[in-house]
């Protein structure tokens, strides 16, 4: 039966599985009260990250996902796609839109692919996260909203053109919307739907 | 509206204490287990795992003996531990055609292929009470014997009358239409949903609205089509093997209701169907889970909607033994608030009417 | 897979303990307790309907074979026991390694399999004798 596995699909995942989901949870929650604000995520250092993603994108999919949230990948990340069946048991969708959660490299598609909930119920969204080169450079953005005193700055390196773009258009629709967490390496920064943004 | 009461922390403590030796009973008397419950007070916990919706002997035992054999706080116990677990898989639909049957009997056909075969049924017993089970360790059980008698493959009684085309055909699927565990209910509610509901529901509940349609409110013509008791292996598909596994077996009591129908507009005059469907020995409970979901399938066959039975939402909302027990018993929560003001109103009215 | 499956966990813990020099293993996935969803078909064969739940444990272990290679073996079991799925899974992987794959399949899986279908012909048997025939009375004119 192993030979059905490529070799990342059995790297091991959380060494101590219930306080390690609750230092990568803590970290998001933290990271999504402050949007753009930068988190480490303290996880013991034995999980081994597969593919494209990070140990911090790796300890969120590990801490959030389950047999009920469908998952996403890009081609990108598909070779992650193994190690997360195995150790969420979350299914794996072709459709961005059937996704709760979706995890991307640089080549993260159309936000308005994913799912946006609905007015009566816009909890029910995809929850996107984005694997970047670098959470300190890159182009810059002002972020004002709900959990920012008054601005923020956050620079990401490594999404596509026309991404800001999009995520303004999508702020004309809220309470509808994508909630993104950028993971690189052992940290993460959030952009929750409310968070509004202006480019620098 | 309730308020926040402080206060008592010493007379909890001492309440607490005081269940734990009502629980115990008099210590002169041996403590009862878990084995003992799940093998002698085997239809208790098969109750409790029905409507506390989790197939676990030992777990629905602990639930009965904590909650001192009442068998609906014991459901709720068994629902409050199951929200503490992750749910790992989805199993394959059970096969119930492909079970080990233990019983099975039809009232619609007496010569049925398969044969009628009681199993251990309470039916044909005289409901007298048996004193040799009170004296203890005097009450005979017969052994099993040993000669080999074999059981033909028994098929439905619902093939046998669909081969005529005299019974409805059923929607096929893989999937249900929703979870009632993870969506809110929604109405109208599909049939997979009311199922749902119907099989976490509470017996007696179910018992009396099924009893209900007999005596006239939201009649349905039912006779029992099929009566099953099988154990049937449960398989899933973990997401990472991506081949069916075997995980166990389980025990289920099925009872497939077939219904008189006259007919619509657009159907002819044929027979319909009531299903139902639970964990362990539960005959009672299937049986009227079997006809209250064909008294709510009222709608779909164009027959008038007059009953309580037949009304979805009426059923929906109150089948469950956890909510209703919830709301009737949150009357004993400090009302202080609320009953000061209607105090006050009532006093104030009675002025005005003197005046 | 479906026998280690169906045993009980003390009986696959005295064939564990029967064996001189069991291998070696680690966790890939330590054992978990959760919950299957437990489906039904409306009328016994139509659409599926969740039934309810029911208690189950997953495990997998990796233990390294003959030619050094890594051997998984994975267990889902019905129920809490956590060791039982643990024992599984190991048993899993030594049915995949040629050093071991005759033993526990002679050693454990037939007797186990052999026990199980004894219990259920003895059931069968059992439930047989319940089987009855009625006749009809012609009713009084």
């Amino acid at each position: 039966m192993a030979q059905i596995f490529a070799t990342e699909s059995l790297a091991p995942g959380f060494a101590d599985p219930v306080h390690d989901s609750q230092a990568s949870f803590r970290a998001a929650l933290a990271a999504f009260a402050r949007p753009g604000r930068i988190e480490r995520v303290p996880v013991s250092p034995g999980i081994a990250a597969p593919g494209s993603l990070g140990r911090a994108a790796t300890a969120f999919a590990l801490a959030l996902l389950d047999l009920d949230t469908p998952l996403w990948l890009s081609p990108s990340m598909s070779g992650a796609a193994g190690y997360l069946r195995f150790h969420c048991g979350c299914p794996v969708v072709a459709e961005p839109r059937k996704a709760s959660f979706a995890i991307a490299g640089g080549d993260v598609p159309a936000l308005d692919g994913f799912d946006l909930g609905t007015d009566e119920f816009p909890d029910r969204t995809t929850t996107l996260i984005i694997c970047v080169e670098s959470l300190r450079t890159g182009g810059a953005v002002t972020l004002s909203g709900p959990g920012i005193q008054e601005t923020a700055s956050l620079s990401i390196e490594g999404l596509p053109a026309g991404f800001w773009q999009q995520r303004v258009e999508l702020q004309a629709m809220f309470p509808r919307g994508v909630d993104i967490v950028f993971a690189c390496g052992d940290e993460l920064a959030a952009l929750p739907r409310s968070t509004r943004i202006k480019e620098a | 509206m309730y308020v926040a009461v402080k206060g008592g922390e010493r007379a909890i403590d001492a309440a607490h204490g005081m269940l734990d030796r009502a629980r115990r009973g008099d210590p002169k008397v041996p403590e009862i287990s878990l084995d003992q419950i799940s093998e002698q007070l085997a239809l208790s916990v098969d109750r409790v795992m029905t409507e506390g919706s989790v197939y676990d002997r030992e777990l629905a035992a602990l639930a009965i003996k904590q909650a001192r054999g009442d068998l609906v706080e014991a459901i709720f116990l068994l629902r409050a531990y199951r929200a503490t677990l992750p749910r790992l898989a989805v199993t394959k639909p059970i096969e119930t055609g492909g079970g080990t049957v233990r019983r099975r009997i039809s009232a619609t056909f007496k010569d049925v292929p398969g044969g009628q075969v009681l199993g251990p049924t309470f039916d044909y017993t005289h409901r007298l009470l048996d004193f040799t089970l009170a004296a203890e360790g005097r009450a005979q059980v017969h052994p099993p014997d040993e000669a080999t008698v074999s059981l033909d493959p028994t098929p439905r009684v619902a093939d046998v009358l669909n081969q005529e085309g005299l019974i409805e055909a059923i929607p096929q699927g893989d999937e249900p239409d929703g979870d009632v565990t993870r969506e809110p209910l929604r109405f109208p509610a599909s049939r997979s949903v009311r199922l749902q509901n119907l099989a976490r529901g509470d017996e007696g509940f179910l018992l009396a609205m099924g009893y209900s349609t007999q005596r006239g409110y939201g009649r349905n013509h039912p006779f029992a089509g099929e009566i099953r008791l099988c154990d049937v292996e449960v398989e899933i598909v973990p997401e990472e093997l991506g081949f069916p596994v075997v995980i166990g077996e389980m025990t289920v009591t099925e009872c497939e209701m077939v219904n008189q129908f006259k007919g619509s507009a657009t159907v002819p005059p044929q027979f319909t169907r009531g299903y139902g469907l639970a964990f362990g020995e539960s005959e009672r409970k299937a049986m009227a889970m079997a006809l209250v979901d064909r008294a709510l399938r009222a709608e779909e066959l164009d027959e008038t909607v007059s009953a309580p039975a037949q009304d979805q939402e009426f059923v929906l909302y109150h089948s469950d033994s956890v909510e209703a027990s919830g709301f009737v018993q949150h009357l004993k929560l400090p009302h202080y608030v609320d009953f000061q003001a209607e105090l006050n109103l009532v006093r104030r009215m009675r002025g005005e009417a003197a005046e | 897979m479906a026998v280690l499956a169906k045993a009980r966990g003390d009986e696959l813990e005295a064939l564990w303990s029967a064996i001189p020099e069991p291998p070696a293993y680690r966790f890939l996935r330590k054992p978990e307790t959760g919950l299957a969803m437990v489906r039904g078909r409306i009328g016994g064969t139509g659409q599926a309907f969740n039934m309810g739940e029911m208690t189950m444990t997953r495990a997998a272990v990796q233990m390294t074979g003959e030619a050094g290679e890594a051997i998984a073996g994975f267990a889902h079991a019905a129920g809490r026991n956590q060791r039982h799925a643990e024992l599984a899974a190991a048993f899993d992987a030594m049915l995949q390694d040629g050093r071991w794959h005759a033993l526990v399949k002679k050693g454990v899986v037939a007797p186990l399999a052999e026990a199980q279908a004894g219990a259920k012909k003895r059931q069968a048997t059992d439930t047989a004798k319940t089987r009855v025939e009625f006749f009809t009375l012609v009713r009084g004119e």
